[in-house]
C-alpha cells in the first residue's frame, strides 16, 4: 500500500523521466515493429483482403468454396500430418534432448547433437525428399538391398509418397528441431529439485509428476506449437515427394496460384491462406492462455 | 551443554519424533581417482548441532548427502537410531536437507513447499495446510506463505527451505552451506535464526560450512574435516583454545608460527616460557602456534632491542579490534588487541611484545614444508 503510494508520488513529482522512458522503449522497438509490420502483418492483411474480393468487388464466395469436401479433407490432413509430426518429433525430441541435457554440460556428445540438430532441423525441401526417396523410394538402395535378401520393404503397398510418407520425412526435421528449442528449458531444471523431492520421500513418477513435469509442460506445449506450425506451413518437401497436388493446404495454395483456370484462383488462393492464419491464430491463443498460467511462478 | 540450553521436546510445537542420534561409521566414498571420504567416523548425539567445517573439497557435502541417500558409500555404515539406514533410497531416510541455494520448487507457493514432503507421504489436505501454517510460522514467514520463490528475498527462501526440510519431522537435519549465498548481515541473522529453530525442534543436526567463524557460533561441537577424514572434534571454544593439530589451529582462526625450544614441558619462545596443550611434546627445537590476541603490546622503552621488540609495520582496523604487524627482525608477528589500546601503537612506531600464558601447540614444520 505504502509502497504504491511513494511509486506514484516519485512517478507525479517526474513527469519528464517517465516519459522519456515510454518513447524510448518505442524507439528500441522500431526495428522489430517494421519487421513484423512487413513480414506478419501486411501478408496477412493482403491475405484477408484478397480473400473477400473477386472480380466483381466485395465477396464471400471464396470463403464458401472452402466448404467444398476436397478442401475439408485438404485441411484435415494439413492438421493431422502437422499435429502427428509434431507430437513425434516433440516426445521423442524431448526425450533426446533429456538423455543429452543430462550428460556432462560440455562434454562431446553434447556439442555434437547440438550441431548436427542444428543442420538436420534446417534440412527441409527438395533435398530431404530427394535423400528420402534414394533411401527408401521403390528404386532406394535400402529397398534393392532389402530386396536382394527376400525381404519385401513395402509389404501392403509403397507408402511414402502418401501423407504416411509425408509424416515420416516431417518428423525428420521436427525431432532435431525439438531438441534445439527444447535443450534450454531442460538446462533450467535444477538437479537440487530432484534431490529436494527425493529427501521430502518422493520417488521418480513424484518427481515427474509434481516437479519437472509441471515446470517443463509450458516449454513442452511452447515447442510442440512451434513445430505444428513449422510442419503446418512447410511446402517444398510435401511438393517434391507428392506428384498428385491438393494433398495438404500449401499444396492447394501452390496449385490454386498456377491454375490458369479463372481470374479468382488467386482468391480462392488467399482464401486457404486466410484459413491457415486462422488456425495458427487459434492455437497461439490457446498457447498464450497457457503461458499466461505458468507466468505466475516465473520471475519477471 | 549448559543449564540454561533448554531442549524442548518437539510434539507441542510441531518438530521431530524424540530426537535420534546418528552414527556414520568409517564412512568411504572414491570418485575415480578422488577420495572424498576416507573413513569418517562420527556420532552426532540426539537432538545436538555438530558443524562440518573444512577447506573446500575436504568432503563435507559427500558426507552430508551420503547421509542423506543421494550418494552410495563404497564402505562404512550410516546409524539414525537403531536403524542401520546405508542402503535405503533417500526417500526412506527421513532426512530434511536445505541445499545451498534455488532448491524450492519455483512452481509451488511458499506453503505448498512446506507442504510438499506431507504430500509425498499422503497426508490430508488440511491437516498439510496446518502443518505447513505452524512451520512457516516457526521460521517467521507466516504471512508470506503465498508467495512463489522468485517473490521472497534469499534469507526468506532458505527459511522456506529450512520448514520444508522440517515438516516432514525428520530424524536428522542436514544443512549444506545454507547461508553462502546470502549477504553478511543476513546471514549472520538467520545463523541464530537456524540455531532458535534447531533448539526448539530439538532434532539432530549436521551443519556443513567453509566459514569457521559461522561453525564455532553455532554448533554445539564442531567437527574439522581434512582431506575426506575428521581432523578434530570438539566444542567450539576447545577447537579453538586447544587445537589437536596444526591444520586445525590455522585453519581456525589466525596463527603465529614462532619457533622456539620445547624443554620438560614447556616452549621457550624468544625468551618467554609458554606452557604446551600436549604435555607429552618430546625436547628439541619447535614451532609455537601462537594466537594473535594471546599477544600484547607496550610502547618501546629507550634503547629496547631484545628479541621482543619491533616496528610495527601494518595497522587493520576491524571494529572492536585492531590488528597489527609487527616486525620482529627475523620474522613477524600478528597482534590483535582492543582497539583503544591500538591507538598509542601507529605504524612505524617501536613497540615491545609481550605472549599470554595461554597454551600452545608444536609443530615441528617451520610451515616452509621442511622437518
Ligand atoms: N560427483 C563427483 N564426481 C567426481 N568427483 C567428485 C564428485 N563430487 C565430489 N567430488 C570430489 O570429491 C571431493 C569432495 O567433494 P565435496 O563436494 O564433498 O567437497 P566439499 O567439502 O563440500 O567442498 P566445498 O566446500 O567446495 O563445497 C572433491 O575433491 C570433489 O572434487
Ligand atoms: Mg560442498
Amino acid at each position: 500500500m505504502t509502497a504504491v503510494a511513494v511509486s506514484e508520488a516519485a512517478y507525479v513529482s517526474r513527469p519528464l523521466r517517465g516519459r522519456l522512458r515510454v518513447s524510448t522503449a518505442w524507439l528500441g522497438a522500431a526495428p522489430f515493429l517494421l519487421y513484423t509490420g512487413l513480414f506478419l502483418f501486411l501478408p496477412t492483411v493482403l491475405v484477408a483482403v484478397g480473400a473477400f474480393s473477386g472480380p466483381h468487388g466485395p465477396t464471400l464466395a471464396n470463403l464458401a468454396r472452402l466448404s467444398q469436401p476436397y478442401v475439408v479433407s485438404a485441411f484435415l490432413n494439413s492438421l493431422v500430418l502437422s499435429a502427428v509430426s509434431a507430437s513425434v518429433g516433440a516426445v521423442v525430441g524431448s526425450v533426446l534432448a533429456y538423455a543429452v541435457a543430462t550428460g556432462s554440460p560440455d562434454g562431446i556428445l553434447r556439442r555434437l547433437v547440438t550441431a548436427f540438430c542444428g543442420v538436420l532441423s534446417q534440412f527441409g525441401g527438395v533435398t530431404l525428399a530427394f535423400a528420402f526417396i534414394a533411401t527408401i523410394g521403390t528404386e532406394g538402395f535400402i529397398v534393392i538391398w532389402l530386396q536382394q535378401h527376400g525381404i519385401r520393404f513395402y509389404p501392403n503397398g509403397v507408402w511414402l509418397f502418401s501423407l504416411t510418407g509425408l509424416t515420416l520425412i516431417y518428423t525428420y526435421f521436427e525431432i532435431p528441431l525439438m531438441v534445439i528449442v527444447f535443450m534450454p528449458a531442460l538446462d533450467g531444471i535444477r538437479p537440487q529439485w530432484r534431490e529436494a523431492t527425493e529427501t521430502l520421500g518422493g520417488g521418480t513418477w513424484h518427481y515427474w509428476r509434481h516437479v519437472a513435469g509441471p515446470l517443463l509442460m509450458p516449454a513442452f506445449l511452447g515447442a510442440w506449437l512451434l513445430l505444428f506450425a513449422n510442419a503446418f506451413s512447410a511446402y517444398a518437401t510435401a511438393a517434391a515427394l507428392l506428384d498428385i497436388g491438393g494433398v495438404i493446404v500449401p499444396l492447394q495454395i501452390s496449385r490454386a496460384l498456377s491454375s490458369e483456370v479463372g481470374l479468382d484462383q488467386a482468391n480462392f488462393a488467399a482464401a486457404l491462406a486466410l484459413g491457415m492464419v486462422v488456425i495458427v491464430a487459434i492455437i497461439t491463443v490457446l498457447y498464450a492462455r497457457l503461458q499466461r498460467r505458468s507466468a505466475r511462478w516465473l520471475p519477471r | 551443554m549448559s543449564a540454561l540450553d533448554t531442549r524442548p521436546t518437539g510434539a507441542s510445537n510441531g518438530g521431530s519424533r524424540s530426537a535420534a542420534e546418528v552414527r556414520l561409521e568409517d564412512l568411504r566414498r572414491i570418485y575415480g581417482s578422488t577420495t572424498a571420504l576416507d573413513g569418517l567416523t562420527l556420532t552426532i548425539e540426539a537432538g545436538e548441532l555438530i558443524a562440518l567445517l573444512g577447506p573446500s573439497g575436504c568432503g563435507k557435502t559427500t558426507a552430508l548427502r551420503l547421509i542423506a541417500g543421494l550418494e552410495d558409500a563404497d564402505g562404512g555404515r550410516v546409524v539414525v537410531g537403531s536403524r542401520d539406514v546405508t542402503n535405503l533410497p533417500a526417500s526412506r531416510r527421513d532426512a530434511g536437507m536445505v541445499f545451498q541455494a534455488y532448491s524450492l520448487f519455483p512452481h509451488m507457493t511458499a506453503q505448498e513447499n512446506v507442504a510438499f514432503g506431507l504430500r509425498m507421504r499422503k497426508v490430508g489436505l488440511g491437516e498439510r495446510r496446518q502443518r505447513a501454517g505452524e512451520m512457516l510460522e516457526l521460521v517467521g514467514l507466516s504471512t508470506q506463505a503465498d508467495r512463489y520463490a522468485h517473490q521472497l528475498s534469499g534469507g526468506q527462501q532458505q527459511r522456506v527451505a529450512l520448514a520444508r526440510a522440517l515438516a516432514i519431522r525428520p530424524s536428522i537435519l542436514l544443512l549444506d552451506e545454507p547461508l553462502s549465498a546470502l549477504d553478511a548481515r543476513v546471514r549472520s541473522q538467520l545463523r541464530d535464526e537456524i540455531r532458535r529453530v534447531q533448539r526448539e525442534v530439538g532434532i539432530t543436526t549436521l551443519f556443513v560450512t567453509h566459514d569457521q567463524e559461522e561453525a564455532l557460533a553455532i554448533a554445539d561441537r564442531v567437527g574439522v574435516m581434512r582431506a575426506g577424514r575428521l581432523e578434530q572434534l570438539g566444542p567450539p571454544t576447545d577447537i579453538y583454545a586447544r587445537p589437536a593439530t596444526p591444520f586445525v589451529a590455522e585453519f581456525v582462526g589466525l596463527t603465529n608460527r614462532l619457533s622456539g625450544t620445547v624443554k620438560d614441558g614447556s616452549v621457550d619462545v624468544r625468551g618467554i616460557r609458554l606452557p604446551l596443550i600436549a604435555a607429552d611434546t618430546p625436547d628439541g627445537p619447535a614451532v609455537a602456534l601462537v594466537r594473535p590476541e594471546a599477544v600484547s603490546l607496550a610502547v618501546a622503552t629507550e634503547g629496547s632491542n631484545g628479541p621482543l621488540s619491533g616496528t610495527v609495520i601494518a595497522v587493520s582496523f576491524l571494529g572492536a579490534v585492531t590488528r597489527l604487524t609487527v616486525d620482529l627482525g627475523d620474522t613477524t608477528v600478528l597482534v590483535q588487541i582492543p582497539t583503544a589500546e591500538a591507538a598509542a601503537h601507529p605504524g612505524g612506531t617501536r613497540v615491545r611484545v609481550a605472549l599470554r600464558q595461554d597454551p600452545v601447540l608444536i609443530t615441528r614444520e617451520d610451515g616452509l614444508g621442511r622437518p
